[in-house]
């Protein structure tokens, strides 16, 4: 049988796109997100986290991830990185930080790499890629 | 009659607009950046569009994953910049054309394309930076501006073909309006960018410049480019591209290349830049 369109994606390391199986997972978990773009919901979540996530039909492992905020692990269970953007903006770090978190380095480590011209597309195509 | 003069393409990038808002263009890490469209504020002074027909992509700012448009046209008289969890940006209201915008929606549904007509929607960095990059901050933006957004975040976003053929058109569209219109077409995001994962930060300058050159030369062949080939090359938000072909294809086969700048980086994106005039 031919690949399916959606697997397809799935041999591009460090990536998850986000389809409708994404999609479907975290539903609930991004509109979470989107609540974060009113003031006061901002200041109810940052009062009682656990509190506030429970407004939300989430699951435990997502309530988990966001309270960590471990990113790659909420992008695992279906966010998506615009909305995770606002848990971010909620805490008052640049994108540009949420970036280097995601990749594991320092801040000023990944800032650096973006200017001396970002992460290379060679050894970083393809999971079977022989250079990565 | 309206008549489409000529097409514009750039990365809408939010750091871009945050650098212009707080006064920090003239810093060292940004000034290549700004530099690099000194050209296109005195040519679009020059030019002059009366409507602009804006193609961008809502980052879950007007829209979240409760309605997800492939293809959402602004029909209102006006479009309030969005508030992204920081208060909106300090830029002027966007004014629209409505009697364009319903005539572009007819004239494409009944070219078979099921375009999402809009009355209400706020306007994100994706629409205000690039007016932010070619108009500088004026108290006015000195166009009306039709949004066209398209989704480009809950896959499957529309194809590069789709696009293409989207943009022909509205082209179409635009040359049967019957009132007198210098009206141009821009396509925005991109270029190179990965914002999620272990793989953030990438970047793709051989990618990039092929993708600028075959926009002048080879756009219909550009568009057959599959979506994988966008996120492997270009990274995750790299399928912003398929945004562009939307303006290329409201141009002209011989439309001219007459302006192309590229920088990497700003934040974590490659900031591309060109500019097409249609033949007089």
């Amino acid at each position: 049988m031919p690949q399916s369109y959606t697997d397809a994606f799935k041999d591009i390391p460090g990536t998850v796109v986000f389809d409708a199986t994404q999609s479907r997972l975290g539903y609930h978990l991004n509109m979470f997100c989107m609540s974060l773009m009113k003031a006061e919901n901002r200041t109810a979540f940052k009062a009682d986290e656990r509190a506030y996530l429970m407004r939300f039909p989430m699951t435990d492992a997502q309530r988990e991830a966001v309270q960590a905020r471990d990113y790659n692990r909420m992008i695992e269970l279906g966010g998506n990185i615009y909305f995770l953007a606002k848990i971010g903006a909620t805490d008052g770090f640049s994108f540009q930080n949420l970036a280097a978190k995601m990749t594991g380095m320092p801040e000023d480590q990944y800032k650096a790499m973006m200017i001396a011209g970002g992460r290379p597309a060679h050894g970083n195509r393809s999971k079977s890629d022989p250079d990565r | 009659m309206a008549r489409i003069t000529a097409g514009v393409a750039t990365s809408h990038i939010p750091a871009v607009g945050a650098a212009i808002d707080l006064g920090k263009t003239h810093e060292p890490y940004w000034q290549p950046v700004f530099a690099g469209y000194e050209f296109s504020k005195r040519w679009i002074a020059e030019r002059k569009p009366d409507v602009v027909v804006l193609v961008y992509n809502d980052h879950a700012s007007a829209f979240s994953l409760e309605l997800i448009p492939t293809f959402a046209l602004g029909c209102a008289e006006s479009f309030a910049p969005a508030d992204e969890g920081w208060g909106p940006r300090p830029v002027p209201v966007v004014e629209g054309h409505p009697e364009l915008a319903w005539h572009i929606a007819q004239s494409t549904i009944l070219d078979e394309f099921d375009m999402t007509m809009v009355n209400r929607m706020d306007v994100d960095h994706g629409l205000t930076v690039p007016l932010s990059l070619m108009f500088g901050q004026p108290d006015a933006w000195p166009c009306k501006v039709i949004p066209l957004a398209v989704n480009v975040v809950q896959y499957p976003p529309p194809t590069g073909n789709r696009c293409w053929k989207l943009g022909r058109a509205i082209r179409k569209a635009v040359e049967s309006f019957d009132t007198r219109l210098n009206v141009m077409v821009w396509g925005t995001g991109g270029m190179s960018h990965q914002l999620q994962g272990p793989r953030a930060g990438l970047i793709n300058r051989e990618f990039d410049t092929r993708f600028l050159d075959r926009l002048t030369t080879d756009p219909e062949g550009l568009a057959r480019l599959p979506h994988l080939e966008y996120v492997r090359e270009a990274g995750s938000e790299g399928i912003e591209l398929v945004m562009w072909l939307i303006m290329r294809g409201a141009l002209a086969a011989n439309a001219r290349e007459i302006y192309r700048f590229y920088h990497v980086p700003a934040s974590n994106t490659a900031v591309g830049h060109i500019i097409f005039e249609n033949p007089q």
